[in-house]
Order: structure tokens, then sequence, then C-alpha cells
């Protein structure tokens, strides 16, 4: 084999794995979306937040620190303790439970029957108090976020190729545990989303609110479901991307990612999402590869809107999509 | 209680009615300023079909609003089962056994048949999120028993050929069929009927005139419909209460209705003042 088709086949498959990493971020957007038509603008820095949170539990920070020591003249900082990640992660996931029932109670419970535009903004205003709120609660610094995932080079796939084709491919490990988290996380949502009653009511509450009501179907109940379950693929997300590049305000930025994912699979489709970042990771990496030369590189910055545009000229509902988004 | 709600009567056809399972008292619903309902009490007993019936705008369906827990009035009770209700939201009256359909059918068009009828089912489903996580057996088993109360529903109405079709493709009296497995599905108490036979032809129409009386006989369901086509509620129900303006002109049987003087005005047009 050329040794071009090599570096191409590197390339692409560690787009499928970046990819697996935008459609985690994609997946939450498509959760809250599918059960109650709102584009939630937060996803991103629910994504952050949770991060931060992760990692204050973990490092045995003190929350609100800066702020309690400016009030009261201490200097308080940290407990002194560090958290196993495993425990860390439970508390986080608790977190972001609360914060979906607070989310239910202070914002979307007053917005009922609104426009979508308007649960829209409320979700722009959400996701800049959440940034603040991480600011003051853990601090602006930058923090390496560490659970124990495997990150380097994986020895096996470099040996295996290397014997295949003579060149070793270099796979890190962590978009492999990313890869084998996202699937687990999609099956497990499929399979709730199919087969669970809760799975079922929350299908009946996206189609038809007044229906559903009919059934005995609580929405309030619904909506902390929903928001919960998008706040720990969040988590999952923040862990990820935490572990990657580091915990930095900059984390947000990852939602950006995701519009064109969602764009290119469909609002309203959890396979989408997944199908969505597949391409649009190994398409923007093979993009690179072999046209990026041509034109003076740096294309992954573009690729993905670009993609993104073609697919709202020719088939706005995207691949999956069930109807065109009237909504956004 | 009172004495009238243990006894009951018995119709032409033979069937037993009940005791009083729903009564309303008094019932005041306003909008703003507009009144939609004033002043309105009845009953509805186990077992019996009972129809609300007047005019378009005479506030048939702001009534049975009020019964599902869509509205709640601003004066009046609400009793079921000898018990007076609370204000409640429509998901809590679903789960005390009274199930409804609607005037413009809301169903989940993206789902299928079958599922739809499923949802139904939701009320009667105990294992808990967590439970069906843990114990996916449990909860396999309880879907399985669900399935099969669904599909006996599912022949009862026979649409057995179009349980896989997604709902958003199937025709207007083909939905209207499916809400009412969906609300069937639900063993309810209190079945309530908005506007059944509305937009459907004369076929569709005695289809579904037999169907509601099959429910009845076949599960005892007692039923509470709303129509404003004054011939089919007359051969279907055992007592009509009728309404107009939003107040009660007349209540009873359908023969002692047609005779009511009010009701004629109201039905022939003669002219308000």
């Amino acid at each position: 084999m050329s040794d071009q088709l090599l570096y191409a086949m590197e390339a692409g498959l560690n787009g499928l794995m970046a990819g697996v990493m935008y459609s985690l971020v994609a997946l939450g957007f498509v959760l809250i979306f599918k059960a109650s038509g709102i584009f939630n603008y937060s996803q991103g820095v629910l994504a952050l937040f949770a991060a931060l949170t992760l990692v204050g539990f973990q490092q045995g920070q003190v929350p609100f620190a800066h702020l309690i020591n400016t009030i009261f003249g201490t200097d308080l900082d940290n407990f002194g303790w560090t958290l196993p990640a495993v425990v860390a992660i439970v508390l986080t996931a608790a977190v972001m439970v609360l914060l979906a029932v607070l989310i239910e109670k202070l914002v979307l419970q007053h917005l009922v029957n609104q426009a979508p535009i308007i649960l829209f903004m409320a979700t722009i205003g959400l996701a800049y108090f959440l940034e603040g709120l991480g600011d003051i609660m853990w601090g602006a610094d930058i923090k390496t976020l560490d659970v124990g995932l495997p990150q380097g080079i994986n020895e096996t796939v470099e040996s295996v190729t290397d014997s295949l084709f003579g060149y070793g491919f270099f796979i890190d490990n962590l978009d492999i545990v990313a890869t084998v988290v996202a699937a687990l996380l999609v099956v497990s949502l499929t399979l709730f989303s199919q087969y669970s009653k809760q799975g079922r009511a929350l299908r009946a509450v996206a189609d038809d609110h007044q229906a559903a009501l009919s059934v005995g179907i609580s929405l309030r109940f619904i909506w902390v479901l929903v928001w919960s379950i998008a706040g720990f693929v969040a988590l999952v997300a923040g862990i990820m991307w935490g572990a990657k590049s580091g915990v930095q305000f900059s984390l947000s930025l990852i939602a950006l990612k995701a519009l064109p994912v969602l764009m290119l699979g469909g609002f309203t489709s959890i396979p989408g999402a997944i199908v969505g970042g597949l391409i649009i990771g190994m398409g923007e990496k093979l993009f690179e590869f072999y046209i990026g030369p041509m034109i003076g590189g740096a294309t992954e910055n573009w690729f993905a809107y670009v993609l993104a545009l073609l697919f709202l000229v020719f088939r706005p509902q995207g691949l999956f999509g069930e109807r065109i988004i009237e909504r956004v | 209680m009172n004495a009238m709600n243990t006894d009951g009567y018995t119709t032409a056809d033979g069937r037993r009615i009940g005791p009083v399972l729903m009564e309303m008292k008094n019932i005041t619903l306003r909008f703003g300023g507009v009144r939609a309902i004033t002043d309105i009490s009845f009953d509805i007993r186990e077992g019996e079909i009972r129809a609300i019936i007047g005019p378009n705008g005479a506030g048939k369906s702001s009534m049975l609003n009020v019964i599902s827990g869509f509205y709640v009035p601003q004066e009046g009770e609400v009793w079921f089962r000898g018990e007076r209700r609370g204000p409640m939201r429509p998901y809590q009256v679903a789960r005390l056994g009274i199930a409804r359909t609607f005037q413009n059918i809301a169903l989940f068009d993206g789902m299928s048949v079958l599922d739809n009828i499923m949802t139904g089912r939701l009320t009667r489903m105990k294992a808990g999120l967590l439970s069906q996580a843990i114990w996916w057996g449990v909860a396999e088993k309880e879907e399985t028993a669900n399935r099969e109360k669904v599909e006996k529903i599912i022949d009862f109405l026979e649409i057995q050929n179009i349980r896989k079709t997604p709902v958003g493709r199937l025709p207007y009296g083909l939905k209207k069929r499916v809400e009412l497995a969906r609300a069937l599905a639900a063993e309810p108490m209190l079945l309530l009927l908005d506007e059944p036979m509305a937009g459907m032809n004369v076929e569709e129409k005695e289809d579904m005139c037999r169907f509601i009386l099959d429910v009845n006989d076949e599960f005892g369901t007692t039923i509470a419909l709303i129509e404003h086509d004054m011939g089919v509620v007359m051969d279907l129900s055992d007592r009509v209460v009728v309404m107009d303006y939003g107040k009660k002109i007349g209540d009873g049987t359908p023969d002692e209705v047609r005779a009511n003087p009010d009701v004629i005005n109201a039905y022939l047009g003669v002219a308000h003042d």
C-alpha cells in the first residue's frame, strides 16, 4: 500500500475518533430538542460546568472560595482532601440532576406554551448564567482533569498496523475510550427511549403535550428527566474533552462544533448525532489531508460549517431528521 | 353520601345503571370577563352513557375540560367516587381513572398505532426508572402483560391491520378510532369523548356509534360524550344534558329532552333575546 494511502487511513481513523467527541456534545442537544422542541444553547456550557464541578470535587476545592474570602476576609481555598474519581463523578452527576430540577423550576416552568424562540433565548441566558456561576464557584484558572483514563499512543494498534502495513498508526487511547463510552451511551439511551415506560412517555411528550397530559404523563417530571439526562451526557462530554485539552472556559465552545453535526444528522435523531459526528470528524481530517495542502491548510476550522451549509441547501432536515425544522 | 348515590335504575334495554360516579356541583368557569359555563350541576352514573349536547359555543368542550382537569373552574365543586376533587392537573386526573379523547385528535403522530395505544397504559405501569434499569426482567414481564391488554383492545376496535403504521399516515376516521383505543387502554372508570363523530361520513359515524355502545356494554365503561349533532346522541345515550350559552337548559332522558321547549328553541334557532 502506498504511504499516501496509509497516512490517509490514519488521518481518517483519527478523524472518526474526533467525530465521536463531537457526537457526544451533539447528543445532548438532540435529547432536549426531541423532548421539548427547545434548542438548548447552553449544552456546551453544561459540559463546561460539569467538568469544572468534577475537578472541583476531585481536588477538594471549596466552592465559592473567592467570594467567601472577599466577604468574610477568610482564607479558604481547599478542604485538603482529594476524592476518588468515581465518587467525584457520582457527586457531579447528582449536581447535574439538581441543576435540571432548578432549571425546570426557575426557568422552564414559567415559559410553558411560549414560542420556541423565547425558550431558545432563555437557554442563551442560562448559558451565560452558568458560565458565570462556574467562574464564581470554581475559579477561572485552567485546570487539568484526570479521572484515570488512559492517554497516549495505543501500543496494540500501533504494533498490529505495523506488522500489517509496515507502518504503525498513531491512535490515542483516550479516543478509543471515548468511542466505547459513546457507543455504550447511545445503546443505553436508545434502549431507554424505545423500551422503558419513561422513554415512551418522553417520546409522547415530544410529540404532543396535550395528548401526553391526557394519558397521565407529568410534563414537569419529563422535563426534569430529560434535562438530567442531558446534564449527564454533558458530564461525559466534559470528562472526555477536559481530559483531552484541559478544563478551561473555551470548553463551552465545543457547542459550536456540535452545530454542523446536528445539521448533518438531523436535530431529532440520536443515531443521526453519532453518524453526523463521524462524517464531520473523518471528513475534516481527510479534507485537510488531501485538499488542505492545495489551498494553504487550516481547513479544519471551516470544513464542518461549509458541509453543514451544503446540507441546509439540499437536505435541510439532515440525514435522519424527522421533518424540516421550522423552529430554530 | 346521600341516598341518591346508592340507588340506580334500569334502562329500557335492560342495562343496570349504578350509583353516581361523578357529580358536578354549581360549576362556573370564566375566561377573563367571559363566562363559558354558568352555574351548571349534573351527575354521571356508573355504567351510563351520558351526553352533553348544545349548539356550537354552548360551553360543552369547556365542561369536558373541567372534568378532565384541563380547566379549573372558578366556582363549584367536582365530586368523583363520593369524594370532592381538589384542583388537579390533567395528568393527575388521568391517573384517577378518567381518560379522554380530543375534538381535534391529539395523537402521537411519530409513533406507531401500537405505541400510541401503549402510552394509554402508562398510568397502569408500576416499574420505576431504576428498577427497570436493574431488574430488566420485571419490566419486560410488565410490558408483555400490557401488550396483551392492548392487543385485546386492538382486536375489539378492528384495527389489527394498521398496528405498525405510524399514526400520522392514517385517515381521519381511523385516527379517531386509535384515539379511542388509547383512552380505552387505560381501562378508565370514566371515558370522556369530545365530539367522537365530528367530521366523519355516515359510515364512519355508524361504526363509531357501534364501538361506543360496545365499549359500554362489553367493559361496562361509563361514558360521557359531547356532540352537537342531536340525532346521533339521542340514539346513543341514556341521559342528556343540554347546554346553551354556558347554561344548562335541559337534563333527562332523550325523550324528555326532546320534548323540552327550551331545547327545541335552542336547536330550531328561535331568536335569543
